[in-house]
């Protein structure tokens, strides 16, 4: 295929400014949570319940202890609903008799002195009757021997295309697998924490490390049974989230208030240790997949057959979106005319899992990814071959029935990436040296998904997100928007396309703390939708500012910075109104059925071709990724450097979850692994090489034509690195992390 | 609150330790302790004797036989020193695997050694080399062979009120050649799963002269694998029998699962390793 459709980006530093959050970071003066000044302030602990689930009958107190000089709160405290607002109210802000995973609150208390504090939480003592038979597993969860909720299933979804009895009967090749995925920890650097402070008109401010900031404002009125006027909630700077700061916040922040509320007027500080943010915050859905491919002997599929599960843990939480997400990646981006993908949440004693970067779709495009490569093999065809005879192109149906436009890019990111890497000489050179005897064996495997972004379907129209721009006499406008600056680069990215549509440069332009009482609210930071979704509508208002200006304080056009100033200084003099909103106005072409999983998920996909080459020490079985090329047609590149770093991070993240990351359970459902000794990240030692081509398309639904980017460099590099060790070691691998202990079974059980 | 006494020379900090020996604890670089503190804040000391002033346990000289290596020298100063490049390259393979940079640059060897953990990145190459401990408290000093320095899990050899001051390395046998490996969960800032150090020395007929091993990470301490080492000895090459080396190995270790590995995995691999450092004797290989 021509890629003249397609820019390749090659001027990425000129076109990316600063970050405008860059010099304070840097410098160390940003404040996060734990720096917030706070003179006279209480430290809060939380007392949790020790057993996988059950019913606690009694919490008691040293006597030996000085209770009067601790702020104490249980659930009787609780003003509101004892309920974390979410989907479904099933958890508690605190335990009061029943219980589902170890790890859930109980007691909070509060004190000056942090050490105190410590001797204190082991004063506290439960008396539980714990649950017999904790659960988990996803299949001991589906076989409902014991029951958490009814069926042990959360949510149950279907997306059922065609027929697939018809495509197996079309079809000459088969293929059926099992595929593992294991949970996954954020590990934002920063820890999650709150500061809570009751004020003196007796409303409730709380600041702290989140991803969004409306979602705790929610939880803060049903749990303090507050209205919204009397509660506050203001972000400070966040050190990383990666998802794992979208629900968890909420269940902080009702904490810090429950406890500042009975404070007397003194500010209470939450803030967990590395270890207890392990243990307690949720992590990205352990995975089990049953998936069946057929294709005629041309390589053409004929069905894709799925059966999906995820671990949602003792609650519900977000999995149902999360599952969602699964199902629709989970057929790739093939045409295919008989699709079947059966998605099930499940409920387990573990603690609830969450948002993490790809939110469901790593999970079950890991499983399709790594089976066509088996596809492949049984077919006797080159895994690139097979892709390129399958990649949707315009005109085609995609998975969810909805004919592909023009925005399709997924040959054209193939075509890049095997071009890039020198695909077919690598393959070559790698059976030499594998054929050579060398100490290691080597191998090249690629992974070619799309990844919708911004909210699924309807979500957006739901959220009907609002974004307002403040025009000041001096000349500077503001951006009010709840979106948050995590690491991610989201506030010079805003910032950026605002200062672009406004005409000015970037420094007239700020974006303003994410403060509830200030800001609209312009949906949650998450789902790759900020730039795009949130971008757009900062461009929208851009437009009804300039509007503005040009009719009631003769802005003239072309205009510069001093200009506008003195456009700005003009509408304020005659006390105009110098703020304007915009509101979410879905595409007309969006049409989404939630039920039957029909129509158009995202209002745009982006497209990737990604590819892994490895290298394995046949001695010790230890996998060293050598190099690592994602090509990714993502719109447009607002900030090409950022990015470009988006999609190293979300790699190195991926390359974790291929090799390294391993999230173990203790027999309680706890993780075991707590500290950051022994959950293995890979460190820049571990990395190799890796190669970001930008192809921008210019038709998605951003500003210019951009596209979310924040998750789908997460889709890619587990089943392009599991295909290229399956490749070098000549071996079938059906789950993740592929650790050398795994390896060693593998070929020695081969070897016998 | 806590008492920190930071002494210049070696007899003042000695006869605080021979004096008051229960409740001072020795501090070097502090990597190991700092993160002990965290873990158990209750069992933190209230007094703190930092042995980073002293001048005596400081320092790399050579010496006729050997090298002298300052207890509290930085794995950093060692890894770097051109002599221990050049002579005992397998120590400078493991001070730059210990770790990362940063580590490095406060860890020291003593600490390294003290500390006594079965994983400890340094005591395999120690063992290897025949290293000597040179142990000093306040009414004289005394040498020890490393070799039985680790009593059993963290447990050392060392008595109250004594201090390690410095580690002797002889010169390795003319003809010898080693072999270093660390096999971690990770490249770098990693745990060993299985490290080995490995000294052989052999003989224009290709007779094995002496084979010195240490291992980390496959048993409660540091370990030799004296079986393995006494089937080399006087062994020809052309003569070792694989499958007697993997009983020797397994006679000699008793790895464990835990949460970095299993013992398998850790069986298999040290037995490979071995006889990767039989057959291949390349110089240090580091790993990444
Ligand atoms: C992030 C991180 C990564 C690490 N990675 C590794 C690794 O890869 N491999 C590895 O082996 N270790 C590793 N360590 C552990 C540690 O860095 C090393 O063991 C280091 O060599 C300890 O030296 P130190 O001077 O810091 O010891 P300290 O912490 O000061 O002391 C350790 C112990 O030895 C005692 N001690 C110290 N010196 C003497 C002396 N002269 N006489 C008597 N007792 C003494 C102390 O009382 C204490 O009990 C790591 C530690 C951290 C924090």
């Amino acid at each position: 295929m021509s890629l003249t459709l397609v820019k390749q980006r090659t001027d990425q530093q000129t076109a990316s400014p600063r970050r405008v959050d860059g010099v304070a970071k840097i410098r160390g003066t940003a404040l996060y949570v734990d720096d917030l000044p706070c003179a006279d302030v209480l430290h809060g602990a939380t007392v949790r319940t020790t057993a996988a689930g059950g019913t606690l009958q009694e919490v008691v107190f040293d006597p030996a202890i000085d209770w009067s000089e601790f702020v104490v709160v249980t659930a009787r405290d609780i003003p509101g609903m004892n309920a974390v607002k979410l989907l479904e109210n099933d958890q508690v802000v605190l335990v009061d008799r029943a219980f589902r995973h170890a790890g859930e609150a109980v007691v909070l208390l509060a004190h000056a002195d942090p050490e105190k504090l410590g001797m204190a939480l082991k004063g506290v003592s439960l008396v539980e009757l714990p649950n017999t038979a904790p659960i988990f597993d996803i299949d001991a969860a589906l076989a409902a021997q014991q029951e958490i909720i009814p069926g042990n299933i959360y949510t149950d979804y279907l997306l059922d295309r065609g027929d697939v009895a018809e495509g197996e009967h079309l079809a000459d090749v088969v293929i059926e697998e099992r595929f593992l995925t294991p949970s996954q920890e954020q590990l934002y650097i920063e820890p999650q924490g709150m500061l809570a402070h009751l004020q003196k008109d007796g409303s409730i401010l709380v600041e702290g490390s989140m991803q969004c900031p409306y979602y705790v404002l929610d939880a803060l009125v049903q749990c303090m049974g507050m209205d919204k006027d009397h509660l506050r909630v203001v972000q400070s700077t966040t050190g990383g989230a990666f998802g794992g700061k979208e629900d968890y916040p909420s269940v902080i922040a009702c904490h810090a208030a429950l406890l500042a509320l009975k404070a007397g007027g003194r500010s209470v500080k939450l803030v967990y240790e590395r270890g207890e943010d392990l243990r307690v915050t949720p992590k990205r859905h352990p995975s089990r997949t049953l998936i069946s491919l057929g294709a005629n002997k041309a390589g053409e599929l004929q069905f894709i057959d799925m059966d999906f599960a995820i671990d949602g843990g003792a609650y519900r939480t977000l999995s149902p979106v999360v599952l969602s997400r699964g199902v629709i990646h989970a057929p790739g981006p093939y045409k295919c005319p008989h699709i079947r993908v059966r998605g099930r949440a499940v409920a387990t004693n573990h603690p609830p899992f969450g948002a993490f970067r790809g939110f469901g779709a790593p999970q079950s495009i890991f499983a399709m990814e790594v089976a066509m490569d088996r596809l492949a093999r049984k077919l006797a065809m080159d895994p690139a071959e097979l892709r390129r005879i399958n990649l949707l192109r315009t005109g085609d149906v995609n998975p969810t029935g909805d004919v592909v436009g023009a925005d399709c890019f997924a040959h054209a990111t193939l075509d890049v990436a095997l071009e890039h890497t020198h695909y077919y000489q690598r393959l070559a050179e790698y059976r030499a040296w594998n054929a050579a005897g060398h100490q290691t064996r080597k191998g090249i495997g690629l992974a070619t998904f799309a990844h919708g972004a911004g909210f699924t379907g309807n979500g957006e129209l739901h959220l009907a997100s609002r974004v307002s721009l403040q025009a000041l006499a001096n000349g500077h406008v503001e951006i009010l928007c709840s979106n948050t600056e995590m690491g991610q680069g989201a506030a010079t990215t805003l910032v950026q396309i605002a200062a672009d549509a406004l005409g000015l440069p970037m420094d007239r332009v700020h974006l303003a703390q994410a403060d509830t009482s200030r800001v609209p609210n312009s949906g949650p930071t998450v789902a790759s939708r900020t730039c795009m979704v949130v971008g757009e509508l900062i461009q929208k208002a851009a437009g009804q500012l300039l509007q503005r200006l040009r009719e009631t304080a003769e802005l003239a056009a072309p205009h510069d910075a001093q200009s506008f100033a003195a456009a700005c200084a003009r509408l304020c003099a005659v006390a105009g109104d110098t703020l304007v909103t915009a509101q979410y106005q879905p595409p007309t072409d969006m049409r989404w059925d939630e039920q039957a999983f029909l129509g158009r998920a995202y209002a745009s996909y982006a497209w990737a071709a990604y590819i892994a080459e490895v290298e394995v020490d046949v001695l010790t079985l230890e996998t060293r990724v050598l190099d690592f090329t994602a090509v990714q047609e993502i719109g447009d590149a607002v900030h090409p450097v950022i990015v470009q770093g988006q999609i190293e991070g979300g790699v190195a993240q991926g390359i974790g979850y291929a090799l390294y990351e391993d999230v173990l359970w203790n027999e309680r459902g706890v993780m075991a692994n707590d500290r950051l000794t022994n959950y293995i990240i890979p460190t820049s030692a571990d990395l190799g090489f890796m190669h970001v081509v930008l192809l921008e398309g210019g038709l998605g639904a951003g500003p210019k034509g951009a596209k979310g980017v924040g998750e789908l460099p997460m889709d890619g590099p587990a089943p392009a690195i599991v295909n290229a060790i399956q490749q070098a070691l000549d071996i079938d691998i059906c789950q993740i992390p592929v650790k050398p202990e795994m390896l060693l079974e593998l070929t020695m059980s081969r070897g016998n | 609150m806590s008492d920190w006494i930071r002494p210049r020379h070696l007899p003042e900090a000695l006869e605080i330790l021979a004096t008051a020996p229960g409740p001072y604890r020795v501090i070097s670089g502090g990597t190991d302790l700092m993160v002990e503190c965290h873990l158990a804040p209750e069992r933190r000391p209230e007094s703190w004797l930092d042995i980073s002033g002293l001048r005596e346990l400081q320092g790399l000289q050579i010496t006729e036989e050997g090298i002298r290596i300052g207890a509290a020298t930085s794995l950093e100063a060692i890894r770097r020193h051109a002599e221990v490049v050049a002579h005992w390259p397998m120590l400078a393979a493991s001070a730059a695997v210990t770790g990362a940079p940063p580590i490095q640059n406060r860890a020291t060897l003593g600490g390294n050694v003290c500390n006594a953990s079965p994983a400890a990145d340094n005591a395999p190459t120690l063992l290897a080399y025949g290293a000597r401990l040179e142990i000093v408290h306040h009414h004289g000093s005394r040498w020890l062979p490393y070799g039985d320095f680790h009593l059993g899990y963290r447990k050392t050899a060392l008595q109250p009120g004594e201090l390690l001051s410095a580690l002797w390395i002889p010169y390795p046998p003319k003809h010898s050649r080693g072999y270093f490996r660390k096999v971690g969960t990770r490249a770098a800032q990693a745990i060993a799963k299985v490290s080995i150090a490995a000294l052989i020395e052999v003989n224009s007929d290709g007779i094995i002269q002496s084979a010195h091993f240490g291992m980390a990470s496959v048993a409660a301490t540091p370990c030799a694998l004296p079986s393995v080492s006494q089937y080399l000895l006087g062994r020809a090459l052309c003569d070792i029998a694989d499958m007697q080396v993997r009983q020797k190995v397994k006679q000699d270790i008793a790895p464990i699962q835990d949460i970095r590995s299993t013992t398998a995995y850790r069986l298999e691999i040290a037995s490979r390793l071995v006889l990767e450092a039989i057959h291949k004797r390349s110089e240090s290989k580091k790993e990444n």
